[in-house]
């Protein structure tokens, strides 16, 4: 018991900063660039933290096996792999249980915010690679996803953003990562669209009272709109440069 | 084009508050208008919408496209229009109503791997694209440089009234079709001209969204500059040329889209 306490103390000091220097309601670095993958419709590469993540979208295009197409509206397909070289002891690069359930929660957390009724019959490819895993990478890897997603054109109603928040040493902190991640005491990945304000993705791993859930929502969703701006300035930056006001001729 | 205000916007953005009808790319939650789309956006008197930066072809009725033949049934073609649904062309359409299977070789027509001009008839969701090439210069494209551009950069490789298309048609001695489906066919004798065509239509694709492209463009193909140029009617002296009325079938079509196209 002493040993934990020990452990849990040290994830944030007496000034308050945690493993990493950060305080709080602090984000860690994030750097999105839109349309690394030349053969893809669109693309994007997130660096959050000491995460680093390519998405590449395809599609819509046609549906192989055609008996999975659907009549009314497109299929969503997403895979998350992590690279054999992105944690520290090699990773095997077949499909973990994990992967199959992020792949899942990720596909489930994009749906409702594209308007697949658009294209039907059709299918629409996202693939997330993570390069290099610091925690947190099913958020980082939507966020990548849902620019990648803008970024091929496809009918969007809003951007999905995606940020955890958590709880260590009896604090709420925003944004966790490896290391508070398996010390800490909860981690509650959200993805949430900024516009429409609406959670489309909500795990929760660890135990929290309903006032630290509620106080873990509010922080993620503040999370969440900060890495919208951050997605949204990456977006005009690739297609409009530095301007941000149409300039009439 | 009075009163249109413009601003850029990604997918999730208000565009504008009020009862505006959405037009293309745009959704309607509540009372605002919601762009779905990265693009420029455009509100003007008729209703609200979005010029698409980015996305793949989805085909319409009546967009003139150029397609591969990849295959054939007994009674139609099938056809490669660079989307995500393939196009059939009937038999029919070709032979006449008086096809029949038994005495008519498809093969001879048209053949596997051949390129075709052809407009399309019919499409809706539940359905394939049908086509057809009874119509005026469409039909097989006999020769020529076949390049693949985003199909939301046609509407700016063609220009205000075919000015760009023009542009680089007068300048380098060459003939272009343009499908709106991105697939773009450049035809003329002198090799020269021809690889500076294509150039210069590479750079119309990477920097459509910028100002002064035509400037840009006048400059990479060495004409001089005449302003006036925009102005121009289409001329149409030589119907037999395939290119020119393709080009200007589409720009019909594309007249109400590329209206909002900044020059």
């Amino acid at each position: 018991m002493n040993q934990t306490q020990n452990q849990i103390k040290n994830l944030i000091d007496e000034n308050g900063k945690r493993t990493d220097g950060r305080t709080a309601d602090e984000l860690r670095e994030i750097k999105i660039t839109v349309g690394v993958v030349k053969n893809a419709d669109g693309s994007a590469f997130i660096e959050f933290g000491k995460n680093k993540i390519v998405a590449a979208v395809y599609g819509p295009r046609e549906v192989h096996p055609k008996h999975m197409a659907l009549p009314d509206r497109c299929v969503l397909r997403c895979r998350y792999h992590m690279s054999p070289f992105s944690t520290d002891t090699r990773k095997n690069p077949a499909p973990s249980r994990r992967e199959v359930e992020i792949s899942k929660v990720m596909r489930e957390s994009l749906e409702p915010a594209l308007i697949l009724e658009d294209y039907p019959r059709a299918a629409i490819d996202v693939f997330v690679e993570i390069l290099q895993a610091d925690g947190g990478s099913r958020c980082a890897g939507i966020t990548a996803a849902s620019i990648a997603l803008a970024d091929a054109g496809i009918n969007m109603r809003d951007i999905v953003s995606a940020c955890a928040a958590g709880k260590i040493d009896n604090t709420i902190v925003l944004d966790i990562n490896d290391t508070e991640d398996k010390e800490g005491v909860a981690d509650m990945p959200v993805a949430y669209m900024p516009h429409l304000e609406q959670v489309t993705l909500l795990q929760l791993d660890g135990i929290l009272t309903p006032e630290q859930f509620n106080e873990c929502l509010d922080k993620a969703i503040v999370g969440c709109n900060m890495v919208y701006e951050i997605q949204r300035q990456a977006l005009m930056q690739k297609y409009f440069g530095n301007e941000t006001e149409l300039k009439e001729e | 084009m009075q009163e249109v205000k413009r601003r850029y916007v990604v997918p999730g953005d208000k565009i504008i508050e009020g009862s505006f009808r959405p037009l293309m790319n745009v959704i309607k939650v509540g009372n605002s208008i919601i762009a779905t789309r990265i693009g420029i956006a455009e509100t003007g008197r008729d209703g609200v919408k979005v010029i698409p930066l980015s996305g793949v072809y989805i085909p319409r009725v009546n967009d003139i496209v150029i397609g591969k033949i990849i295959d054939h049934s007994s009674l139609s073609w099938e056809v490669d229009v660079n989307s995500c649904f393939s196009a059939h062309l009937p038999a029919q359409d070709v032979f006449g109503r008086d096809f029949s299977p038994a005495r008519d070789d498809m093969g001879r027509q048209l053949a596997i791997g051949d390129l075709i001009a052809a407009r399309i008839i019919a499409f809706d969701r539940t359905r394939d694209p049908m086509l057809t090439i009874q119509d005026k210069d469409l039909g097989k494209i006999p020769r020529g440089e076949l390049l693949k551009i985003s199909a939301t950069r046609v509407p700016r490789l063609i220009g205000k009234r075919g000015s760009m298309i023009q542009t680089i048609e007068q300048a380098t001695q060459t003939r272009i079709l343009i499908g709106q489906n991105g697939i773009v066919v450049v035809m003329g004798r002198n090799v020269d001209g021809v690889k500076l065509a294509m150039r210069a239509i590479r750079m119309v694709e990477e920097e459509a969204h910028t100002a002064n492209l035509t400037q840009r463009v006048k400059v990479l193909l060495n004409v001089p500059d005449t302003p006036q140029i925009e102005n121009t009617p289409v001329t149409q002296t030589q119907s037999s040329q395939k290119g020119e009325e393709i080009q200007s079938a589409i720009e019909e079509v594309e007249e109400e889209i590329e209206e909002g196209e900044e020059t």
